[in-house]
């Protein structure tokens, strides 16, 4: 069964000798696959822990052209790798799984997976997985010159390469429904490219959508009618050079789910709000639990699943984004619609996050944030409910304790349920709202003393970057002792929508793990990291993976950083798990740590100015890795940190964002959770 | 003569496995992968999950004495690493008690539970038994045996 696939696209050679490295905990199953793939001609590597399968692709960055690796591991989850090599590494990389759920392979997808394998892997599926290669790389190119609208066209253009390449997989393959992945995968990759700029190269340089940037967006819009807002004349609008008129359609694209989710949620919050009633620290109990128990109504919206986050994408918004927004968020879009129904709450709760980010208790805690203030963060809870109620869900079964989750699970991490939690930053809160929403959550969060676990939504899940990515929020649950509250300041400004706020050091903050704590690592998982913050005071966990845009958020992210350096640091306290790229995760893949968001809150500033300089040193990591690593546009989301969480959140804000100070746009990758 | 009669006992003996369902077709892509560089590499396999298997299930059998309450989780995530390993060797029957397991800790079914992994350990060690066995001869048949593919 030799596999001479000499033939077609590719030249002589491959995929003869093409390298792969295959990463399974079993050993059974890596000693078959290996055969497998050495009979297939496959030059092949093969490691049964995923850290150190990162680390060999760090280190050797081109000496791989695929990645193969199971879902369940101990040290990592599968899906975190995943997010973290497609961001890092821009390769492509196949899941593998005893279990072949669709809701487990749309996970996989959405944490762009190039495809989804069941085990016992056939040599059949085996022979051709050189294809996702060679798509990868003619989707690179081909997307950059792509002048048609971002969505759909290209998806189009995808698919219908997608479907070749099924058809062909097809014969081969009986599983047709992995298939489908691959079709998936494609609009994954179209939407990606779509954000490119540089049409030329095959790494397409991301367009950071700074806090600027998205406020001439916005206003474009506004001023265009949103209706009327077509991307060519935002773009002559906005008058920025270098922006192509793909970015602003993708970033359109993404705005317009955006508000639809704060609409959505804003109905939720209402629900919510009446449900949750009585405010108070049992709210935040009651919440975590009615919370959840709305979110699975507000789910309507979203559809939260409690469940485990298998449920993805609740709100059919997130379900476009390829991102595992859906999946892994469950909070997500729950999340969002928090937001804006923190938007609504704010008369009800002071604390209504501005931000979105629900602090969604990874453990079972699902207090969100603020839910511990009495005030009945409402908001905060609402959004962590929503959050919780994915995110915890599936955390909850961790920890109830305030003890920082990462929710690192090497296996199954809870990330995933985690890291729904996105701070879901409003984007559209008002500013004043917001700000003064945080400063309640902030205090409030510092009093309580619970744990809050904000999934950050994965910001991922809204950026464009993701391609793989996804999800880039992780949200470890890193209690955050204490009120670090991270003033996620309604960022308005900053970037990064991730505003939660968390003012410094109050808020028990729901550790926004550090998503990078996890970035790198959880980068598959990323996608919703709950931002868990406990009330521990030092505990900041900074999103670090936002993958935010870089550069742009390097001096607003000063504070954020510092925030987030903190949490990094918690998280990296926390995340035994995380593996070494740990900190590096942090610090790299996001983007943007936006920490901008502390600024206007200036919140409790001193613990603030604490967290950051822990962070800070994390941050300025991450910062820089962000940068560079923005070109990847990917988060890194650590299993769970918060940072992951945050960043992805404040990714997806980022791009949505425009509001006002308060307002915190989580759309997109703004990455940074601006605490 | 003796080789070929052996050899006839080995095929025969495969085959029955998998008239009984004990084996699937994994197993004979495990087979197919073995040649010269690699003769051994069915029993290689089998050998190797069996040795890390029992791992596995004395952590299930750890975890289901745990009563109140009982940790389905962690039975959940255990047997889903047992199922993927056992599934790499082709082993039908093991993997079918492995879902049936699974079905009992999604629903939270103790009691279930317990009784099926009852099960489960039996076509376990059965399985084991048999492929031993079919090993041991097959050593001695020599590599010809797999040429004798059953379908």
């Amino acid at each position: 069964m030799t596999v001479e696939k000499i033939n077609s696209d590719s030249g002589d050679e491959f995929p003869i000798g093409m390298r792969v490295l295959a990463v399974d905990d079993d050993p059974t199953c890596l000693l078959v696959l290996e055969t497998l793939l050495r009979r297939c001609q496959y030059h092949v590597t093969t490691t049964n822990q995923a850290i150190t399968a990162l680390a060999l692709l760090r280190e050797h960055k081109d000496k791989f052209d695929l990645v193969i690796s199971d879902v369940h591991m101990p040290d990592m989850d599968g899906f975190k790798l995943l997010e973290l090599v497609g961001l890092e590494m821009d390769l492509p990389v196949i899941m593998l799984s005893v279990n072949g759920d669709t809701k487990l392979v749309m996970k996989g997808i959405s944490h762009g997976a190039c495809d989804y394998l069941l085990k016992p892997v056939r040599m059949e599926e085996l022979k051709n997985i050189w294809q996702h290669v060679i798509r990868r790389k003619k989707f690179d190119s081909k997307e950059k010159n792509k002048t048609s609208k971002l969505d759909k066209p290209t998806s189009n253009n995808g698919n219908g390469l997608g479907s070749s390449g099924v058809g062909n997989s097809d014969q081969n393959e009986k599983l047709t429904k992995k298939r489908k992945d691959q079709d998936e995968d494609e609009d994954e990759e179209q939407e990606n490219d779509h954000d490119n700029e540089d049409p030329s190269t095959q790494k397409k340089p991301r367009v950071v959508w700074s806090v600027e940037l998205h406020r001439k967006f916005v206003s474009a819009v506004n001023q265009l009618g949103i209706d009327k807002a077509v991307p060519k004349k935002i773009l002559d609008l906005m008058n920025v050079e270098k922006l192509t008129r793909e970015n602003v359609a993708s970033h359109l694209q993404k705005y317009r789910l955006y508000l639809k989710r704060i609409s959505c949620v804003a109905n939720q919050q209402a629900n919510m709000v009446a449900a949750l009633g009585g405010a108070d620290p049992s709210y935040l109990r009651m919440s975590s639990v009615s919370g959840v128990g709305h979110l699975q109504t507000l789910s309507g919206c979203g559809q939260l699943h409690n469940n485990a986050f298998r449920s993805f994408s609740p709100s059919g918004i997130i379900n476009r984004l390829n991102t595992p927004a859906g999946l892994n968020v469950h909070g997500f879009p729950s999340g969002v619609l928090q937001l804006s129904q923190s938007q609504n709450l704010n008369s009800n709760d002071p604390l209504k996050f501005q931000s979105p980010m629900v602090p969604v208790n990874q453990n079972v805690q699902g207090m969100p944030m603020s839910a511990q203030n009495n005030k009945g963060v409402i908001s905060v809870q609402n959004l962590t409910t929503v959050f919780d109620a994915k995110t915890t869900f599936p955390v909850s079964n961790k920890l109830p304790d305030p003890r920082p989750k990462i929710t690192t699970s090497g296996s199954h991490t809870p990330d995933v349920g985690i890291s729904n939690n996105a701070l879901i930053l409003e984007p559209r809160l008002q500013g004043t709202q917001g700000s003064v929403r945080i400063e309640t959550l902030s205090s409030s969060v510092a009093s309580q003393h619970s744990e809050y676990s904000l999934s950050l939504l994965d910001q991922g899940r809204y950026s464009d970057n993701w391609t793989s990515t996804v999800q880039p929020s992780v949200i470890p649950t890193n209690s955050y002792p204490s009120s670090e509250c991270f003033s996620q300041t309604n960022i308005s400004p900053t970037d990064n929508m991730a505003s939660v706020p968390l003012q410094g050091g109050n808020v028990s903050c729901p550790s926004i793990t550090s998503l990078s704590r996890q970035s790198h690592d959880a980068m598959t998982h990323m996608p919703s990291e709950g931002v868990t913050f406990t009330n521990r005071p030092g505990h900041i966990s900074s999103n670090v993976r936002f993958q935010g845009w870089d550069g742009h958020n390097q001096d607003a992210t000063h504070h954020s950083n510092n925030l987030f350096g903190s949490i990094n640091s918690l998280t990296a306290v926390n995340s035994t798990a995380v593996p070494a790229g740990h900190t590096a995760a942090n610090s790299a893949l996001h983007r943007n740590l936006d920490f901008n968001f502390c600024d206007p809150l200036k919140m409790k500033h001193d613990r603030f100015v604490e967290l950051t300089e822990e962070t800070s040193l994390k941050q300025h990591q991450g910062n820089i890795m962000n940068q560079q690593k923005s070109q990847q546009s990917h988060f890194s989301s650590n299993l769970g940190s918060l940072e992951d969480l945050v960043s992805s959140m404040m990714k997806q804000e980022k791009d949505k964002m425009k509001l006002l100070d308060g307002n915190l746009i989580c759309d997109d990758y703004s990455g940074g959770l601006s605490m | 003569m003796d080789k070929n009669q052996s050899r006839r006992q080995v095929a025969s003996m495969k085959q029955s496995l998998f008239d009984q369902g004990l084996l699937d077709e994994q197993f004979i892509q495990l087979e197919g992968l073995q040649d010269d560089a690699n003769p051994n590499f069915v029993e290689e396999i089998v050998t190797l999950h069996y040795r890390d298997s029992s791992r596995l299930i004395s952590s299930i059998e750890q975890a289901l004495k745990e009563r109140n309450p009982m940790d389905f989780n962690k039975l959940d995530t255990l047997m889903h690493q047992f199922k993927g390993s056992s599934s790499s060797i082709g082993a039908k029957k093991v993997k079918a008690e492995c879902n049936l397991f699974r079905e009992y800790c999604r629903a939270g079914n103790a009691e279930g539970c317990v009784r099926s992994f009852q099960q489960l350990k039996k076509e376990y060690v059965a399985l084991r038994k048999k492929l031993e066995a079919y090993f041991q001869l097959a050593r001695q048949v020599g590599p010809q045996e797999t040429a004798c593919r059953s379908k």
